[in-house]
C-alpha cells in the first residue's frame, strides 16, 4: 500500500441513501480471481443500459466526474455484502475516498485496508457537499480533517491505528505477524 | 461492576492482545469458513508473500456461490454448464485448497452446500466459538451462541496467515422478543419485522443479542433465519444464548465434541448466557404476537410491510423511496398482495433448511403452481437434499410444477446461472432485495417460505394464512 496523507480533488455526488454493495459492484462481476479491472463495472447497472451503452444522465458518465477522486454519497453507504470488490472497484475507477453521514461497518473496514478513505461528516457539512457537487476539497489524513474551498475545516473520525497505517502505507498483516509469539502463547494456553 | 453479556464473554475469551487507544485488539478465530468468491485474492497474497495457512484444521472450505444448481459432479460436467468465469473460479478454488492443504467440500462432495448451512449441520458451529467468513451472512452461526461475523478478503488473508483478526470491540444491542407467533407467521417474518422497526442501519456498529420469552419457542433453524439477516439491520453479528435446544441440535453431529469432550464442552457452554444484570448499549422490544406475515416492497430489506398492508407513500424529500417504487413498478397506497408474480425462489442461507422445505411443501402439497410462474426450490446443502428426498418432498414439489435443484446459493445472487430475468417480479426467501441482486433489472419481494409457496400457487403475491388450516 502507498502511504497517503492528503487527498485533494473535486467531488462527484451520488445523493442517494443506502447505496449497497450490489449497486457498487453487482455479483456477476465477482467471478474474478484477481483485484484489477473492476473499475469498468463500478455502478454497472446505473452506468450502462441493457445494451451496454452509457446511461446519459448517470453522473459518472458526465464530464464533471472526470478525474474526481472523492465521491460524496447519501447516508449508510456500502451496506450489504462483505465483498471487498466494492472498494477495489471504487479505487480501480479512480476514487480514493467516499464521504457520507454514515458508512456501513464491513465496507468501512475493507476500505481502510486498501487505502480507500471512508469519511463520515456531520449533516451540515454533508448537505453543503451534496449541494456543491464538483467543489475542490481536501481530505487531510494527518489531522483527520476535511477542508472546504473557503478554508473552513471540519474533523472526521479516523481510528488511530488505521490513520497510522494509511500515513505509513502499512499493511495490518505486519502488525499481526509481529505478535506471533502472543498468538502462539494463546494457542498453547487454550489447547 | 455490571454483569457481562454473551457477546462480552466470548470476546474476552478470544482476546490475544487487548485493544488500546493506538491499536485494535487481536482476536483469535476458532473457525474460518472459506468459499470460492472472496478467497482467490487472499490465496494470491499468501502465495506472493510466501506464507502458509496457519491452521488448516480450523478452516472449512466449500463452494456455493458460483456453482450451478444443475447436477454437476466433475469439472468436465462443469465446463459444459457453467460460464467460463464461474468455471475458472471453481477450478482456482480447487487448486488453492490443494496447494494450501485445505480439505475442500467440492463438487460432488456429500457435505457440500451453502457455507452457512453446512457448518452448523456438521456441528462445526458451536457455542462460544469465534467464527468468520468472507461473507456478510456469517452472522447466521450466532444462532448457536457463537460470535460470528463477515469479513473482507484482506481479512480472509489475515486469518489464513495468523488465525487472528484486528478488531475494535463493537457496542451491544439487545433485541427482546416477547409473545407467541400466530399460525402462518414465521422466523422470517420476525426478522423482517425487526428490520422494519430498527431500519437497515439500526444495528451499525453493534452486536445484536436476541433475547426474551419468545426465544425458547424458536428452533435452531428458526434462530439461524433470524441471525442470518442481522446484517440487513446493519449489525455485523446477531446471536442467541445457547440453551437446551442448542445442545440437542449439536449432540452427535460429526464435528461436535464427542463423549467426555462433550461433557466438558457442555459445562463451558452453560456459562455463556448473559448475566442477569448485563448491560447493553441499546435495547428494543418486539412483541411477536402482533406480527403478520411480512413482505418487502422496495429495494432494501427495511422497506417492508405486513403482507395484507398497503405500500406506504414516500415523503417528498425521499428520492431513494420514489426511485425504489419506480424500480419495483409498484405504487404507493396500493396493496402489495395481488401483484402478479413471475418467479418464486425458495432457498438461500436464510431459508433453505429442512424446516423451510417442509413449510413450502405444506402449502404446495396437492396443489399446482400457477401457470407461467417459474418456481425454483434449492436445498441449502447436499445433506438437506438427501433428507428432503428421504421424506418425499421433491415429489410434492415436482407434482406441483416446481423445480427441485442441486444445493447452492442459486438465485439469491445471480452469479451461477440462476437469475430472475430483467423486469420480472420474484417472491424470494433470500435476504436481499437490492436492485439487480437477483439479476439485472430483477424485482425482488422478500418473504417467508410459506408466503413464497402461497404466491407460487396463486400466481400473485399472497397471504399464506389462507392456506393454513
Ligand atoms: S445464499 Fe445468498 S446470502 Fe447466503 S451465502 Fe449464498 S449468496 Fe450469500
Amino acid at each position: 500500500m502507498e502511504p497517503i496523507n492528503k487527498i485533494n480533488s473535486r467531488t462527484v455526488v451520488i445523493p442517494l441513501d443506502d447505496v449497497d454493495t450490489d449497486q457498487i459492484i453487482p455479483a456477476r462481476y465477482l467471478r474474478t480471481t484477481v483485484r484489477a479491472g473492476l473499475g469498468k463495472n463500478l455502478f454497472a447497472d446505473w452506468r450502462y443500459d441493457k445494451n451496454g451503452t452509457e446511461v446519459a444522465d448517470f453522473v459518472l458518465n458526465n464530464d464533471e466526474a472526470n478525474d474526481a477522486e472523492i465521491l460524496v454519497a447519501g447516508r449508510n453507504f456500502g451496506c450489504g455484502s462483505s465483498r471487498e470488490h466494492a472498494p477495489w472497484a471504487l479505487l480501480d475507477y479512480g476514487f480514493r475516498a467516499v464521504i457520507s453521514t454514515e458508512i456501513a461497518d464491513i465496507f468501512r473496514s475493507n476500505s481502510l485496508k486498501n487505502g480507500f478513505l471512508p469519511v463520515v461528516v456531520d449533516e451540515q457539512t454533508h448537505e453543503w457537499l451534496i449541494k456543491n457537487s464538483g467543489a475542490e476539497i481536501t481530505l487531510d489524513i494527518e489531522s483527520s480533517s476535511l477542508i472546504l474551498p473557503d478554508g473552513r475545516s471540519t474533523s472526521f473520525p479516523l481510528e488511530s491505528f488505521s490513520q497510522y497505517c494509511l500515513l505509513n502505507g502499512i499493511d495490518e498483516l505486519g502488525f499481526l505477524m509481529d505478535n506471533s509469539a502472543a498468538i502462539d502463547a494463546y494457542e498453547e494456553q487454550t489447547n | 461492576m455490571s454483569g457481562r453479556s454473551l457477546f462480552d464473554k466470548i470476546w474476552e475469551q478470544h482476546v490475544v492482545l487487548p485493544e488500546n487507544s493506538n491499536t485494535p485488539a487481536i482476536l483469535y478465530i476458532d473457525l474460518h469458513l472459506v468459499h470460492e468468491v472472496t478467497s482467490p485474492q487472499a490465496f494470491d497474497l499468501l502465495r506472493s508473500n510466501g506464507i502458509s495457512v496457519r491452521r488448516p484444521d480450523l478452516t472449512l472450505a466449500t463452494m456455493d456461490h458460483s456453482t450451478p444448481t444443475v447436477p454437476v459432479s466433475t469439472l468436465k460436467d462443469l465446463k459444459i454448464v457453467a460460464e467460463p468465469e464461474a468455471y475458472n473460479q471453481i477450478v482456482q478454488m480447487e487448486k488453492n485448497c490443494e496447494e494450501f492443504g485445505l480439505e475442500l467440500r467440492g463438487l460432488g462432495n456429500s457435505e457440500r452446500g451453502i457455507v452457512h448451512v453446512i457448518a452448523p449441520e456438521l456441528g462445526a458451529t458451536q457455542p462460544g466459538k469465534t467464527i468468520v467468513c468472507g461473507d456478510s451472512h456469517t452472522s447466521t452461526h450466532g444462532a448457536l451462541g457463537a460470535l460470528a461475523f463477515g469479513i473482507g478478503t484482506t481479512e480472509v488473508y489475515h486469518v489464513l496467515a495468523t488465525q487472528c483478526l484486528l478488531q475494535r470491540k463493537p457496542k451491544t444491542f439487545a433485541i427482546n422478543l416477547e409473545g407467541h407467533l400466530q399460525s402462518g407467521v414465521t422466523a422470517k417474518d420476525i426478522i423482517l419485522g425487526i428490520i422494519g422497526k430498527i431500519g437497515i442501519d439500526g444495528g451499525t456498529g453493534h452486536a445484536i443479542e436476541y433475547r426474551g420469552d419468545a426465544v425458547k419457542q424458536l428452533s435452531i433453524e428458526e434462530r439461524m433465519t433470524i441471525c442470518n439477516m442481522a446484517i440487513e439491520g446493519g449489525a455485523r453479528t446477531g446471536m442467541f444464548a445457547p440453551d437446551d435446544s442448542t445442545y440437542e441440535y449439536l449432540h452427535g453431529r460429526p464435528h461436535a465434541p464427542q463423549d467426555e469432550a462433550w461433557d466438558i464442552a457442555l459445562k463451558d457452554w452453560k456459562m455463556l448466557p448473559s448475566d442477569d444484570d448485563a448491560q447493553f448499549d441499546k435495547e428494543v422490544t418486539l412483541n411477536v404476537s402482533k406480527l403478520r406475515p411480512m413482505a418487502t416492497f422496495g429495494t432494501n430489506p427495511g422497506m417492508v410491510i405486513p403482507i395484507d398492508g398497503a405500500i406506504p407513500s414516500p415523503s417528498s424529500s425521499d428520492q431513494g423511496f420514489s426511485k425504489a417504487l419506480d424500480y419495483m413498478q409498484l405504487e404507493a397506497g396500493q396493496p402489495l398482495a395481488g401483484s402478479p408474480v413471475d418467479v418464486v425462489f425458495i432457498g438461500s442461507c436464510t431459508n433453505s433448511r429442512l424446516s423451510d422445505l417442509r413449510a413450502a411443501a405444506s402449502v404446495l402439497n396437492g396443489r399446482k403452481v400457477a401457470e407461467g410462474v417459474r418456481t425454483l426450490i434449492v436445498p441449502g446443502s447436499a445433506q438437506i437434499k438427501r433428507e428432503a428426498e428421504a421424506e418425499g418432498l421433491p415429489e410434492i414439489f415436482k407434482a406441483a410444477g416446481a423445480e427441485w435443484r442441486e444445493p447452492g446459493c442459486s438465485m439469491c445472487l445471480a452469479m451461477n446461472g440462476d437469475f430472475v430475468p430483467e423486469g420480472k417480479l420474484a417472491v424470494s426467501t433470500s435476504n436481499r432485495n437490492f436492485e439487480g441482486r437477483q439479476g439485472k433489472g430483477a424485482r425482488t419481494i422478500l418473504a417467508s417460505p410459506l408466503t413464497a409457496a402461497a404466491s407460487a400457487i396463486n400466481g400473485v403475491v399472497s397471504d399464506p394464512r389462507t392456506f393454513i388450516s
